[in-house]
């Protein structure tokens, strides 16, 4: 059983890097990064079944949360304003205008 | 059954690596870097090393990627087009790495319980910490005890590149302009 959940984690891992491999727009690889980064989290969790020492596992997996939920705020505020700095008052999206 | 998750893992570590450098969107290259240390983190809990699988998840995963965000708003999206041609620093990187690997020849085999960096302080380190320094945890009674002076030493680089940094991003100037 549980070898079929690391199968099934590892293949999901694998598509979700070749779309961000392939993903013609931004948002395709920002999407695949944030899949990509809930499976790490969830095969780091398995991993740690895996070797019986589930606990000290999931904290590292709950952690790998936070801290991925701190990048994907980053990324959105990037590719919605353009810089970190800015207040929000300004909406120039330099993901759309690099579309050529 | 983990060797394998550990191959499988590095194989897609590759095809991230080569992936970023062949992207011309620098966003799209920040996206693989988080995705590629994601992947160093999952490779490193894999093989067991879960404090450098922490290091990872706080450095790789979340600062760097705001950093190099930050760097983006600052810099802008796309790469300037390279002056140089790739052929002379790919054939420095290839002599470099064959001369690496030649020199890994000499060494202990991974893991060999004689080879001499488990001979020379390591069993005095495991057994007699817990007597001479009182700390249960081995490893913080190596960092901060037998070798205080040399975390002492990196504290001090550490410091002095954060002066480094506050000094060039100029905090007096912005005092001066709410003022």
């Amino acid at each position: 059983m549980l070898t079929l959940i690391l199968l099934v984690l590892l293949v999901s891992m694998a598509l979700a890097l070749l779309r961000a491999v392939k993903g013609p727009t931004v948002y395709d690889r920002i999407l695949a990064a944030n899949a990509f980064s809930t499976k790490t989290v969830l095969l780091i969790t398995a991993l740690g079944f895996l070797v019986g020492e589930a606990e000290y596992y999931i904290d590292i997996a709950l952690m790998y949360t936070l801290v991925g939920f701190i990048a994907t705020v980053a990324v959105l505020k990037v590719s919605e304003f353009g810089n970190l700095g800015q207040s929000g008052a300004v909406r120039s999206t330099p993901a759309e205008q690099s579309h050529k | 059954m983990i060797e394998v998750v550990t191959v499988i893992l590095f194989g897609m570590l590759a095809v991230t690596a080569i992936a970023a450098i062949r992207l011309h969107d620098l966003f799209a290259v920040v996206m693989m870097f988080s995705i590629y240390s994601l992947l160093a983190a999952a490779v490193f809990v894999a093989m067991d090393a879960v404090d450098v699988a922490f290091t990872e998840a706080a450095v790789g995963v979340g600062i760097s990627t705001v950093l190099m965000l930050a760097t983006i708003g600052l810099v802008g999206r796309h790469e300037k087009r390279p002056t140089h041609r790739p052929g002379l620093p790919l054939a420095v990187v290839t002599l470099t790495g064959m001369v690496l690997v030649y020199g890994t020849l000499d060494m202990p085999r991974f893991g060999d319980p004689l080879a001499p960096i488990h001979q020379h302080v390591a069993p005095h380190y495991l057994q007699d910490s817990p007597v001479e320094i009182g700390i249960p945890n081995v490893v913080t009674g190596v960092l901060a005890s037998y070798r205080g002076y040399d975390t002492l030493g990196e504290l001090t680089v550490i410091f002095t590149a954060g002066i480094g940094v506050l000094a060039l991003l100029g905090i007096r100037r912005r005092k001066r302009d709410e003022s």
